[in-house]
């Protein structure tokens, strides 16, 4: 009976009625239910929370006021100052009873609270004299060096018996008082629990509310007229059921529940971190789908997700369904270590892997022993070095070093072959392009000649009068030249004044040259030698009247460097933003040695200008955005006549020094990069370039779809790591083995140490976790809270089962039907507690009002996806196409604003606008706002519960969020050409039943129709506005809306009324807003 | 918990809400009867809801500004000076500070890293400011500088979490949402707790940073964006004017409550206040947000451009909110992350642009506040997640200088609402590494923030999952240093 190993009996259980009277007669305290008297109390569900709740403050985990913690069973009995707080078998002779009773003259219980419920005491009391029953202690003792150890001030002692750690034994349906209304088991537990509090279940569900309900439960989408009508019309005894096997089957179905497994898998179209790239993975999302409508049983499920690679003759659908795990976030930061960035990925695996399939805060153990749970450290990470044999590689970039893993190629034949065809042009266009033929030589000679003629072309500007702002001195050196010397202010404006006789110039040119009197030799004036140049302006005058100035316009700034990118042209308008440094202005990184060498900006005049007889030029620089000095240091002005002046200025400056040495005095890399950079530019060498752009457009035009996927490195080695002290990349500390927690159940001998025996071993039957686990999340995806409410934690710091009876029998339940996810399902909302009316009676609003008793059927706010795909087919919008890469429906601009990242949000064009949701684009540092709005997770990291809020963000998004409106637009469309009949009344009552699924109550329609009439009214009046709401922002959409959506018949009458169309959109904008529209209930 | 009473609601009957309805179908009669049930609406959301035995000091703020500088703003360049730093700059730190101590990014022996800026005292006080803040230096008598900050988490994520929430994990109420919780809101037109984000990107920690956890969603803060619409989708459709969506809002919340007749369900008021507030932002977010209304002379204070979404335009807002009765402004601007792993963002160069970006609108906000006598019952909080290292980082060998994520001392100041102004607390060693006088924890922090706001920190509490929660969990002692 190893069930009953779990409980120590303490006291004898023959006092166990006869106590309970002796102690009602002792304390006079407020009878007990007669049923309860039987009715064995808890320890983990009804005794452990009161601790929790009433005393942890000063007598748990932190304080030990009196030296008395009543949070591990040891420590409870064990006691404190005052002795031990319990009698077992006597309650009133126990000291707790009597404090929380004020006896004896001392303070009552809890001290600074309002004194327990006399129910609650009644309860405590039971149990004592029930023999105070706890999970057993004695195996305490047995802690080997391997579990975790006491810690440095902590007393808490990790419970292996925790009840999820052990088992789940099938336990006996409960008897119950109303056995009609049960239909299967899970109705017997309910029904037992509420018998117990004295409630009764809520009636049935209307059958409209019912196929609602089911409908979105299994399908996430709403039942269509035609179900509804069909469903109230079928009058068989297994109406409903045979709804729930058209449901089961589906396709909806797979999308509807790879939504939350997507949430645990983390699943996005980016790598996340702030580069945030995207990555192609969207083969994932499509298995997740068809693997849950094909019923792939859960331990199946789990295993091919894990280890699909490694199983024998692996299918390319087993391969896939591995980008589970390569769901992690990659950080592609410059300067990572891709070594620890490896790290962070397989600790990322090792959580989610216990979250998804243990329920376990595994996190925890990453620094140091789980404080609460039996898992030390070492069983972190000896379930890491499962995950620590991938196959990969490490690239080198300019900004650093990144590792790859693997990656499917799912080329059909024919792309196959198309790839093969372009690749091979590019190859040969890419030979061709490198190829030195004489002809290239020749060209490349003769573009080094115009080069170094050019750089001849320019003539010094001799200048005449240097000022400089705020303090900032400027000398003239011997060559013409300026030195900035003296304070180094935030701000300076240099204006130099130079006469010069040429004619026809055409260009000018500012070099900022190094200087050793300049920090790190220049050519800045900033501490690392960089400058930052926010405008250059020019004014010329005749040389014999210099007070007569007219602007030079320029048409092209080129610059040869610059610390980011930006465009030149804007150093010509002196607005500019006071805080964004980036963009807008020119600054150089010369932090280097190797990189402090001139740098040029070269001017183009509009025109070309210079006066007869000599011109005077003034020239304004300003440094008007540094927070630091940041002038340059020196400075020279040049003036060109060549027809040209831009010619050459691209050069980078790293390269001129390079043109300046003949030939023979370059060495070979210094030769190559002149050349690649001669050809990058050449006028010869286009025809070529441009065909090589063609064929490596062509090949990316392709697309063939890849997935990223799980790889094993080959070796017969027990896969290993090293164990990181405080879970610090850096700080190493003795190497472990894979092995699975010593806590848990025993790996199989048959089973390979590696990946593949740790997924087996998650689904092995002797489990306890995975399948209570599982089922548990199931109840939450369809009650809203879990049985556990703490889905991701059924640890001893997670909250108890409300009914862990049924929560075990669900879970055998589970494995006994060969892990059948849909087999579960439908026990689920074929049961009586499912098919509840969910209505909240106020008595039951106040006694329970979080449903925790499950007393009513479920009620609970949309999930965001739901409530966008159930405005879609409302509405008659949504696209049923499956699969596929991920889509671009509207959003808002300006969202995707990434630092890092030039990537935009391309609005897809067609059906694509219109698909269910989890085919939408996730990017992780930014996704689909509404999304967000109504609770959607980042999916940065495994998340197993989404929170539900109720905000003014989410009316307003559903309210005006161009989406919304032109789902309420095609909504009304459909209003006035599908309903039964053309009056007002049947239109209003159709968008109901669109929307709600039930026939509309008399006093919602007459509501409705006031809205409709009000607003035709209004709309009658100012018909401008009205053909605003119909047209939309974008015409040529709301075109097809209008054309797709509606009738040809409407679209003739609504174009004849166009208040009447915009009355009812006004109409379905209300509908689409209520609350039952976004409510499953 | 209070859950929004229905009894109001169902006092009505459904009869009698019907036969005035159907009587009066667009008319008076619904229209007062709405009224009433909105103004009932009003009160309840207006209304604190945390425990009354919570309020147990008297207030000495009503409403908090917290400017948060997150990325971690480097205490050693900007308040708290180490002569002994610049002494030893470019040496190693002695062995007995880092031993055993892990960093986010340094590796190997990190090198002394002095400020390369100035400090001198100012005002009355002798507060010692850098050169980077000339204009907070002009009030250094109005401000509370703390020296002596520690906390737990050295990366960004967390330690943001943590400074808001009282615990590093996600999933706790965020300080604004315990304030709102206890305290309810002044302004029925505003969400009780806005954020206002600026800077480089997003707070690392992310909505998180804000959210309420387990406490009621109507406590959680909103999200103003800075550029575009302040609030995402908050103006009408085309061709749908102020009118249509009143009206429509009005059946919104009929058809609910009719439905809520049947359903007595506690979220259904919860969504129709939501629809009520949605409706009234739409009107007050515009008007808050529309600064053209501002003097010259005001602009000029803060260092506004109209027009463009700035700190300082985020510092002029907050001081708009507070006027208008919003319990918790937040000002998240992002970028004091300065390693000097790269170019533009070490403390050479990037930090005093930070300071450039934000010192003239704090100026600008507390003369602000003090010239209309709100600072008085407004506490201001200046702060990031953590501090940044006396060494230099030198990443991968880098020759930026920067400095790494430092949770073992900080500094942070308040001014206004109660705090004791002109005095600084607290002190590290001589190195800035450790706190070695008057070390103040994240949860005593929030302690002192509750006390001055009249919440004693170890009753203001929310029962979930069977156990009391409160913002400083078990921890945190208000610290009497602080209050003036």
């Amino acid at each position: 009976m190893k069930g009953l190993n779990r409980w120590v009996v303490i006291g004898s259980a023959s006092i166990l009625v006869a106590g309970l009277v002796s102690s009602r007669a002792l304390l006079g305290a407020q009878s007990v239910p007669a049923d309860r008297a039987v009715q064995r109390i808890d320890f983990s569900s009804e005794i452990q929370p009161v601790f929790k709740q009433y005393c942890a403050e000063c007598h748990g985990p932190s304080k030990a006021r009196g030296r008395l913690r009543l949070h591990a069973p040891d420590l409870i009995l064990k006691g404190g100052l005052s002795g031990p707080p319990i009698t077992p078998g006597k309650s009133e002779e126990s000291l707790l009873i009597r404090r929380v009773l004020g006896l004896d003259g001392e303070d009552q219980m809890p001290l600074d609270g309002d004194p327990l419920p006399e129910a609650t005491i009644a309860r405590l009391r039971a149990w004592i004299d029930q023999g105070a029953l706890m999970p057993g202690t004695a195996s305490a003792g047995s802690v080997t060096g391997d579990r975790p150890s006491t810690g440095s001030g902590q007393r808490y002692i990790p419970d292996p018996e925790h009840w999820a750690y052990v088992k789940p034994k099938r336990p006996q349906v409960p008897m119950v008082a109303r056995t009609e209304w049960a239909r299967n088991g899970i109705d017997q537990f309910v029904l037992a629990r509420l018998e117990r509090e004295h409630l009764a279940p809520s009636p049935e569900a209307s059958k409209a509310m019912l196929l609602r309900r089911v409908t979105l439960d299994l399908t996430g989408l709403p039942p269509s007229p035609a179900e509804l009508d069909a469903f109230l019309a079928d009058t068989a005894p297994d109406a409903y059921d045979r709804v729930v096997e058209r449901l089961l089957a589906s396709t909806h179905y797979g999308e509807r529940w790879a939504r939350p497994w997507l949430d645990l898998a983390r699943y996005a179209d980016t790598n996340g971190y702030e580069k945030d790239n995207r990555r192609s993975i969207w083969k994932y999302r499509d298995w997740v789908i068809d693997a849950l409508n094909r019923d792939l049983p859960f331990d199946q499920f789990t295993i091919e997700q894990i280890a699909g690679d490694m199983l024998p003759g692996a299918t390319t659908e087993q391969k896939i369904a591995t980008g589970f795990h390569r769901n992690a976030m990659t950080n592609e930061e410059g300067g990572v270590d891709p070594d620890e960035s490896m790290y962070e990925v397989l600790v990322d695996r090792a959580n989610t892997t216990a979250t998804v399939w243990l329920g376990t805060t595994l996190a925890c153990a990453q620094c140091h022993n789980h404080k609460y749970d039996p898992f030390s450290q070492k069983d972190y990470f000896r379930l890491l070095a499962f995950f620590a044999n991938p196959d990969y590689e490490s690239r080198t970039f300019l900004d650093g070093t990144r590792f790859f893993e693997a990656r499917l190629d799912l080329a059909t034949p024919e792309q196959e072959k198309a790839r093969k065809q372009a690749q091979a042009d590019i190859d040969r266009l890419e030979q061709e392009l490198k190829m030195v033929t004489p002809a290239v030589r020749d060209a490349q000679e003769r573009w080094e000649q115009s080069l170094r003629a050019a750089e001849r072309s320019w003539t010094p500007l001799a200048p005449q009068q240097a000022r400089a702002t705020n303090g900032v001195a400027l000398t003239t050196l011997q060559d013409g030249s300026l030195l900035a010397s003296g304070p180094n202010p935030e701000l300076t404006s240099y204006t130099v004044l130079a006469d010069t006789t040429l004619r026809d110039i055409t260009g000018l040119r500012l070099e900022a040259l190094p200087d050793p009197s300049l920090p790190r030799g220049g050519p800045g004036r900033d501490a690392y030698g960089h400058f930052r140049v926010t405008a250059i302006h020019v004014e010329i005058a005749p040389a014999r009247a210099p007070l007569d100035r007219q602007v030079v316009g320029f048409r092209t700034v080129k610059v040869d460097d610059s610390a980011y990118p930006f465009e030149p042209k804007d150093l010509l308008s002196p607005e500019r933003g006071s805080t964004s440094r980036k963009g807008g202005s020119w600054a150089i990184n010369a932090v280097r040695e190797a990189e402090r060498a001139p740098r040029h900006a070269v001017l183009a005049a509009e025109k070309p200008f210079g006066f007869r007889g000599g011109t005077r030029i003034t020239v304004r620089i300003d440094h008007l955005e540094g927070t630091i000095g940041q002038g340059i240091g020196r400075l020279r002005l040049s003036v060109t006549s060549a027809a040209d002046p831009i010619e050459g200025s691209e050069l980078p400056a790293r390269l001129r020094p390079v043109l300046a040495r003949s030939a023979s005095e370059r060495n070979k890399a210094q030769a190559e990069e002149l050349a690649a950079f001669f050809r990058s530019t050449a006028p010869s060498l286009k025809p070529a370039r441009d065909a090589l752009a063609a064929a490596r457009k062509a090949l990316a035009d392709l697309q063939i779809p890849s997935t990223l996927v799980m790889k094993e490195r080959p070796t017969f080695e027990r896969p290993s790591y090293e164990l990181r002290e405080r879970g610090s990349f850096t700080a190493r500390a003795g190497r472990v083995y894979a092995r699975t927690p010593s806590a848990l159940h025993p790996m199989r001998d048959d089973l390979p140490v590696n990946r593949l025996g740790l997924a087996r071993w998650l689904v092995d039957e002797n489990n306890p976790l995975v399948a209570r686990v599982a089922v548990n999340r199931f109840w939450e995806q369809v009650f809203g809270p879990g049985l556990v409410e703490t889905s991701e934690d059924f640890g001893a710091q997670g909250a108890a089962p409300t009914h862990p009876e049924l929560l075990d029998w669900l879970a055998t339940e589970f494995i006994a039907s060969k892990w059948s996810q849909k087999a579960i399902l439908r026990t689920i909302v074929s049961s009586s507690t499912y098919r509840q009316s969910s209505a909240v009676s106020p008595p039951l609003g106040e006694r329970d009002p979080y449903n925790r008793l499950l007393a009513r059927g479920p009620r609970v706010r949309m999930e965001a996806e739901m409530v966008r795909d159930v405005a879609l087919a409302a509405s008659g919008l949504l696209s049923a196409k499956m699969h596929g890469p991920s889509v671009f429906p509207p959003q808002p601009p300006g969202i995707w604003n990434m630092p890092y990242n030039s990537d935009k949000w391309m609005t897809s064009e067609g059906e694509d606008r219109y698909r269910r949701s989890l085919y939408t684009f996730w990017r992780r540092t930014s996704p689909y706002p509404s999304f967000m709005t109504f609770d959607a997770t980042s999916r940065e990291f495994c998340q197993v519960r989404r929170v539900r809020t109720n905000t003014p963000l989410q009316a307003l998004t559903l309210l005006n969020d161009p989406a919304s409106f032109e789902a309420a637009r095609a909504l009304a469309g459909r209003m006035m050409s599908d309903a039964a009949g053309n009056t007002t009344r049947a239109r209003a009552a159709f968008g109901v039943k669109l929307v709600l699924s039930r026939e509309a109550r008399p006093d919602e329609l007459a509501r409705m129709i006031s809205v409709y009439e009000g607003e035709r009214r209004h709309y009658q009046e100012s018909s401008g506005a009205a053909s605003r709401v119909i047209r939309g922002p974008d015409s040529a959409l709301s075109s097809n809306v209008r054309d797709g959506a509606l009738g040809s018949d409407v679209r003739d009458s609504a174009r004849g009324d166009d208040a009447d169309l915009a009355a009812w959109t006004i109409v379905a904008n209300v509908l689409l807003n209520l609350d039952e529209a976004m409510t499953k209930q | 918990m209070t859950r929004p009473a229905t009894s109001s609601l169902r006092g009505i009957t459904r009869r009698h809400f019907f036969e005035q309805a159907s009587f009066g179908i667009g008319g008076l009669a619904l229209a007062s009867l709405m009224d009433d049930v909105v103004l009932a609406e009003r009160q309840d959301q207006t209304r604190s809801v945390g425990p009354a035995t919570a309020r147990r000091f008297a207030p000495r703020a009503k409403r908090v500004i917290y400017l948060f500088m997150a990325g971690a703003p480097s205490q050693i360049d900007l308040f708290d000076p180490k002569p002994a730093l610049t002494k030893h700059d470019g040496q190693d730190i002695p062995e007995e500070f880092i031993k055993g101590e892990r960093f986010a990014f340094i590796k190997g022996k990190p090198k002394l890293l002095a400020s390369p800026f100035q400090f001198k005292s100012h005002g009355q006080s002798g507060a010692e400011i850098s050169e980077l803040l000339p204009n907070l230096a002009k009030i250094a008598d109005d401000i509370t500088i703390v020296r002596s900050m520690r906390t737990t988490q050295f990366n960004h994520a967390p330690g943001q979490i943590f400074m808001n929430t009282g615990h590093q994990v996600i999933g706790r109420p965020s300080l604004g949402s315990w304030l709102s919780y206890g305290l309810g809101s002044e302004n029925s037109d505003l969400p009780g707790f806005v954020v206002l984000l600026s800077g480089d990107n997003n707070p690392d920690g992310g909505k998180s940073c804000w959210g309420s956890g387990f406490l009621p969603t109507v406590h959680q803060g909103v999200e103003f964006r800075s550029n575009g619409e302040p609030v995402l989708f908050v103006s009408n459709p085309d061709g749908v004017d102020s009118d249509v969506r009143h009206r429509s809002i009005a059946a919104i919340n009929d058809l609910n409550r009719i439905n809520n007749l049947d359903v007595g369900d506690p979220e259904i008021q919860t969504r129709i206040a939501a629809y009520e507030l949605a409706y009234r932002m739409q009107t007050s977010v515009p008007e808050l947000t529309d600064l053209s209304g501002e003097p010259g002379s005001i602009h000029e204070l803060y260092g506004t451009e109209p027009g463009k979404a700035s700190f300082a335009n985020n510092c002029l807002l907050a001081r708009r909110l507070v006027e208008r009765g919003v319990r918790f402004v937040q000002l998240y601007h992002r970028g004091w992350d300065t390693h000097g792993a790269s170019f533009g963002e070490d403390i050479v160069e990037k930090l005093p642009h930070l300071c450039r970006q934000t010192d003239r609108p704090v100026y600008g906000l507390l003369t602000d506040l003090k010239q209309r006598g709100l600072l008085d019952d407004t506490l201001v909080v200046w702060g990031g997640e953590f501090g940044r290292t006396p060494m230099n980082e030198a990443r991968n060998g880098s020759k930026f200088l920067g400095r790494d994520h430092h949770p073992r001392a900080f500094t942070m100041w308040l001014a206004g609402g109660g705090t004791r102004p002109g005095i600084t607390i607290g002190r590290t060693d001589d190195l800035g590494y450790n706190v070695v006088e008057d070390p103040i924890d994240v949860h005593d922090l929030h302690a002192t923030m509750l006390q001055l706001l009249g919440i004693d920190h170890e009753k203001l509490t929310y029962r979930f999952q069977g156990r009391d929660f409160r913002l400083t969990d078990v921890h945190g002692t208000a610290v009497a240093k602080l209050i003036g």
